[in-house]
């Protein structure tokens, strides 16, 4: 019994759906490190669906009294569900001692505490606000790579006019809320997407500026092919490549299909803050979120492996990999490409003007987030007026509220 | 001795008894009362009345999951039965090759649905599959439903009946081989058509198996999941949205566990409804043996 004891003494078990190559990779390095401190990390990878089967094991886990130590999910509200639950540990100690607070920026920060102590440990950041473009094809019809959404849709009808699809996207409802995003921000602001996405202010959320927004959105169905729907992001990826599409609005996890193509960021593949959206930097983050152990030894392991995960090697090697930016605003980035580089300072600048702000699913509820997907998805696949959506989205986002 | 053969039977028979007691009508009620609370990422034994059930009720996606179903069972059920009859009395003219055609139809039957529904996926997709081949032979025909919202339903009809017709066929095919000769060769001496034979002489003698069918066919069509996943994964937006979907999104996505809960109880009481008239027909039949 002793023995066992000493054996589990540093042992996490981490649940997490980083299971494709460069991800895998990346967090074996996590692993190697935390094994070369003493401890024993017992892996539990779960693939598929963007992380949605591994969140499904983990309630599942905890509907059977056996949570993991730790678990990979995105900041704010999937960290706070659990919070509300009382299930989370905190990590406080090491993170004052490390000086957390000041490394992150706030919007990581405020997302990865709950209880005002930090309770998970942010690994890295991906921005979303991204226009993505084949200068090539930009050159070849004689056009500029579009800054604002009025410049797109004058781009766009020439490209479409000869005959070049001028936004490649998938229609898979979480690529729609992507490019509405994209709208929103560009045509609203960072206050507007705030109040009306965030802090889901009826008033905001049903207003004029949404009904502007939803009337561009709804154009540019009409920018994208018929084999749209239904279609991979990484495939829409592809046309971009291929220079069948002029464009691609997308986070920045988009660059690996780049690099496998043998081109560069930032040089083959241009990458811009999406149309009006330059100074504002929208984020989407994964974290190891820490869970409470009868075990007292359990917290010293957690504490441990928090201190990894903010761990500058481990930082910059794994945004590397994964194409994202580190979570820590104060690491080296040696060797990172362009875009990252471009993320990192945008980021920061961002920040000091208060312009840098979570997606809506790293912003509010997986329940609320779901139900404006819903609205905002059958809008654009249908010919729904804009002024009905708006009343839509803010009916959902109270049902979504209330239960 | 005597005890224990009288006993037996029903040892053998509690370990199964005892699992659908607890599985199957434990886990329902269960199902049932999380739908009572406010349960949200994990169960909470609270009580909040109805206000899961109102919020589902009001839900235009749920809606649009039971419209989805009402049409997509209707069609799935008389396409299933007409092709499957059609095909059966085909097979029952003996044409040669006959077992070859019968593995034929019934083989799509051993795929699983996600194999057929990322086929048709395929198939219908407007710039790999058939609308690709119509147009290279410079055809101007559009084979869009997938992504059309409102046409996407029939596009899944499509694929289930197609998966489903061989097993109706099947049955069909081994109820007209089981008929006596006789009656046949009466009603053709009579003078019937072949048509006034099948249609008038056969098929109504058949009509146990079309109810059979017709439940395996309806419950299965409630039941309808992985088809959906693999085709449009209930797009474009949520229009092709099956209410099977609809609860595990709710339940394990979404985390509105009392909202999936009580979705899981408006589809339990649309299989309730449609096999409650088999049950009560197949009780009345063996009342009728035990007199």
């Amino acid at each position: 019994m002793m023995n066992t004891a000493v054996v589990l003494a540093l042992s996490v078990e981490v649940l997490h759906w980083w299971t494709s190559g460069g991800e895998a990779k990346a967090l074996k390095v996590l692993k190697q490190e935390f094994e070369a401190a003493g401890g024993t990390w017992a892996d539990t990878p779960i693939a598929g669906g963007g992380g949605d089967t591994a969140r499904s094991i983990l309630k599942s886990r905890f509907a059977s009294k056996h949570p993991p130590a730790a678990a990979q999910l995105h900041m704010g509200p999937q960290v706070w569900d659990w919070g509300k639950e009382g299930v989370l540990a905190s990590v406080d100690g090491v993170a004052r001692k490390n000086g957390w607070d000041t490394a992150l920026a706030p919007l990581v920060g405020k997302g990865v505490k709950w209880d005002g102590k930090f309770v998970a440990a942010p690994v890295n950041i991906h921005r979303e606000n991204w226009l993505w473009a084949n200068p090539a094809v930009f050159k070849k019809h004689n056009l500029k790579v579009p800054t604002t959404w009025a410049e797109f849709n004058d781009a766009a009808d020439k490209l479409k006019a000869a005959g070049v699809t001028p936004l490649a996207h998938g229609g898979q409802p979480w690529q729609d809320v992507v490019l509405f995003d994209g709208v929103a921000l560009g045509l609203g602001g960072v206050d507007y997407y705030r109040k009306a996405f965030l802090e889901l202010d009826p008033a905001v959320l049903g207003g004029d500026t949404t009904v502007k927004v939803l009337t561009q959105f709804r154009k540019l169905k009409s920018y994208t092919d018929k084999g749209a729907p239904g279609r991979d992001w990484n495939l829409a990826s592809a046309m971009l490549i291929r220079g069948e599409a002029a464009m691609q609005l997308q986070g920045d996890w988009v660059k690996g299909e780049f690099l496998a193509a043998g081109l560069k960021p930032g040089v083959d593949i241009l990458c811009l803050p999406s149309p009006g959206s330059a100074g504002t930097f929208t984020a989407n983050n994964d974290s190891f979120v820490f869970f409470k152990a009868a075990d007292p030894d359990q917290a010293k392991a957690q504490e441990l492996l928090a201190g990894l995960v903010m761990g500058e090697k481990f930082q910059d090697e794994f945004s590397r990999q994964k194409g994202s930016i580190p979570a820590r605003m104060d690491t080296p980035m040696q060797g990172f490409d362009q875009c990252a580089l471009d993320s990192r300072k945008a980021l920061k600048e961002a920040t000091a003007a208060d312009k840098a702000i979570p997606i809506m699913n790293n912003g509010t509820s997986e329940a609320v987030t779901g139900a404006l997907t819903d609205v905002i998805t059958a809008f654009f696949n249908s010919d729904m007026p804009p002024v009905d959506a708006a009343k839509q989205l803010v009916a959902a986002a109270k049902s979504a509220q209330t239960i | 001795m005597g005890r224990l053969s009288r006993l037996l039977p029903k040892l053998a028979l509690a370990p199964s008894a005892a699992a659908v007691l607890v599985c199957v009508y434990g886990f329902s009620l269960w199902t049932a009362g999380i739908s009572l609370t406010p349960s949200t990422l994990l169960p909470r034994y609270e009580w909040n009345g109805l206000t899961a059930h109102a919020a589902l009720w009001a839900n235009p996606r749920w809606l649009t999951a039971v419209e989805n179903l009402a049409v997509f069972a209707a069609l799935f059920v008389v396409l299933a039965l007409a092709a499957g009859v059609v095909l059966a009395v085909l097979l029952d003219q003996k044409p040669p090759g006959l077992a070859f055609f019968r593995t034929l139809f019934l083989y799509p039957m051993a795929l699983s649905l996600i194999v057929t529904g990322v086929a048709w996926k395929w198939i219908l997709n407007p710039q790999l599959g058939l609308e690709r081949s119509f147009a290279l032979w410079g055809l101007d025909v559009h084979v869009d439903w997938l992504t059309r919202p409102d046409r996407v339903v029939y596009a899944i009809v499509l694929a289930a009946v197609w998966q489903s017709a061989g097993f109706v066929m099947a049955l069909f095919f081994a109820g007209l081989r089981s008929l006596p000769l006789e009656v046949r060769h009466a009603a053709r001496l009579d003078g019937a058509s072949a048509f006034a034979v099948y249609r008038r002489v056969l098929l109504p003698q058949l009509w146990p198996v079309l109810f059979s069918s017709v439940i395996v066919l309806a419950h299965n069509a409630a039941k309808t999941f992985d088809l959906v996943v693999a085709m449009t994964s209930g797009g474009p937006g949520y229009s092709s949205e099956l209410p099977a979907t609809f609860l595990f999104v709710y339940s394990f996505q979404r985390n509105q566990l009392a909202v999936g809960a009580a979705s899981a109880c408006a589809l339990f009481a649309a299989c309730a409804l449609t096999v409650l008239p088999y049950l009560k027909a197949q009780a009345r039949q063996e009342g009728a043996h035990a007199r």
